[in-house]
């Protein structure tokens, strides 16, 4: 169970995000729902530790950690970004085990196997040895997915996964998403559209724009 | 002629074997320091930035040529004596450090943010995003700018004639002014052309490599 405490982030003098509280339960997709310019990314660059807060605590099953400090070998969050920033120098494969080898130290057979797993997973198969520039959005949001997945986050973060995919793969998005929940992954989304968050969320967070 | 050529022509190889040495060694040297140098370009660390920025604008606002002079005949007033082969090397290792360093700076800044941040939830330390993400991508964006700078070095390096060192530009002056012929100008003219298309060969290699992604 994640829970975040009083977050308060300020940019200068403007306040983005005033002392939110929210608790994301095991196992449940939390979405984070608001108008343009209300902190929702934010929100999430906040708990990926991608900023720093003003004030506030993070807590893991009632263990205080600091998302934008985190212990070398604890990977509690990882990230699906907007644009998937994925590294367009790597292949599919090196894209997945760069992390896993590099900073876990994991055995390269092993990494290697655990990816093949994910990305039969995720209809990936055969895609392993492409480069980025050879996959449609679609399949870079995947890899993105299983790049994240690889490093065995407990939570993963979604920033607007539906803006650049276009209905059809709306829907898909929303599959892997609810397939990953019945893996017991607990996933917290972001995202402006709200048939997509009422489709796939157990709970919703409604953050507005601060007067 | 044939004969003329040939006998003039070990004078202009031991000459293109000296531009060859300044040329290779530049190389060598300033590549790497001018990359080490572009990270501090853009580092947060803003008296070094400063520092940095200083030393590119003494290097690329005055000419090589008068860096040259100034190395190998000023330095000694103040009791600093070069050899001239080393103050050669020192000031065109200065000089392309400077450039290399700005196109490097360049690389570096257009590589988006978002990678670093990528690297950065996947807890990829700064070293590791640097050497397995960033730099790949900096050399594959900056790798037209420096085969402009390597091409111009080739030709650059004939400035070391200045100060008394037997490349192959000397070699051609003195032959054409001893036996008043145009003869060894037009063969120093094809050498550095067939060293510049050779350059220009490897380089388009190189290019064609990296160009596996995109």
């Amino acid at each position: 169970m994640l829970e975040i405490r009083n977050l308060t982030k300020k940019f200068g003098s403007k306040t983005v995000i005033n002392n939110l509280s929210m608790t994301v339960n095991d196992n449940e997709i939390m979405a984070i729902v608001g108008p343009s310019g209300a902190g929702k990314t934010t929100l999430l660059r906040c708990i990926t530790g991608l900023e720093r807060v003003n004030s506030g605590a993070f807590y893991w099953d009632g263990k205080q950690f600091d998302p934008a400090n985190p212990d070398k070998g604890d990977t509690i969050i990882g990230v699906v970004f907007q644009d998937y920033q994925l590294f367009p120098n790597l292949t599919v494969m090196g894209n997945i085990t760069l992390a896993p080898t590099m900073v876990k130290k994991e055995s390269k057979s092993q990494v290697t196997e655990n990816a093949m797993t994910l990305l039969k997973r995720l209809g990936l198969e055969g895609k392993e040895t492409l480069y980025p520039y050879q996959l449609s959005g679609g399949q870079k949001q995947r890899v993105a997915i299983v790049r994240a997945l690889a490093m065995n986050p407990k939570i993963l973060c979604y920033d607007e996964p539906t803006s650049a995919l276009d209905p059809a793969l709306r829907d898909e998005v929303a599959q892997i998403i609810l397939d990953l929940k019945k893996q017991e992954m607990t996933q917290i989304v972001v995202t402006h559209d709200m048939e997509f968050a009422k489709h796939v969320a157990d709970d919703i967070k409604r953050v507005e724009q601060i007067q | 002629m044939i004969q003329y050529i040939e006998q003039i022509l070990p004078a202009l190889l031991s000459g293109t074997k000296m531009t060859l040495s300044i040329f290779f060694w530049t190389l060598i040297c300033s590549i790497p320091l001018g990359a080490v140098l572009a990270l501090g370009l853009v580092s947060k660390f803003k008296p070094l930035v400063w520092l940095l920025n200083l030393y590119d604008w003494l290097m690329r606002g005055t000419p090589l040529l008068l860096q040259l002079i100034f190395v190998f005949y000023g330095l000694p007033v103040i009791g600093i004596i070069f050899e001239r082969y080393d103050a050669a090397l020192f000031a065109f290792i200065l000089n392309y450090t400077a450039y290399f360093a700005e196109i490097f700076r360049g690389g570096f800044q257009s590589v988006p943010r978002g990678q670093f941040e990528s690297a950065r939830v996947l807890r990829l330390s700064y070293g590791q995003t640097i050497r397995k993400i960033i730099i790949p991508q900096v050399f594959k964006i900056v790798l037209p700018s420096i085969g402009n700078e390597v091409i111009n070095l080739v030709k650059d390096s004939s400035l070391v004639y200045v100060i008394g060192l037997g490349d192959l530009l000397r070699a051609g002056n003195v032959a054409t002014a001893r036996d008043v012929t145009l003869l060894p100008l037009v063969l120093v003219g094809i050498i550095y052309l067939a060293l510049t298309a050779i350059c220009t060969i490897v380089l388009k290699v190189i290019e064609k490599r990296s160009s596996v992604w995109r």
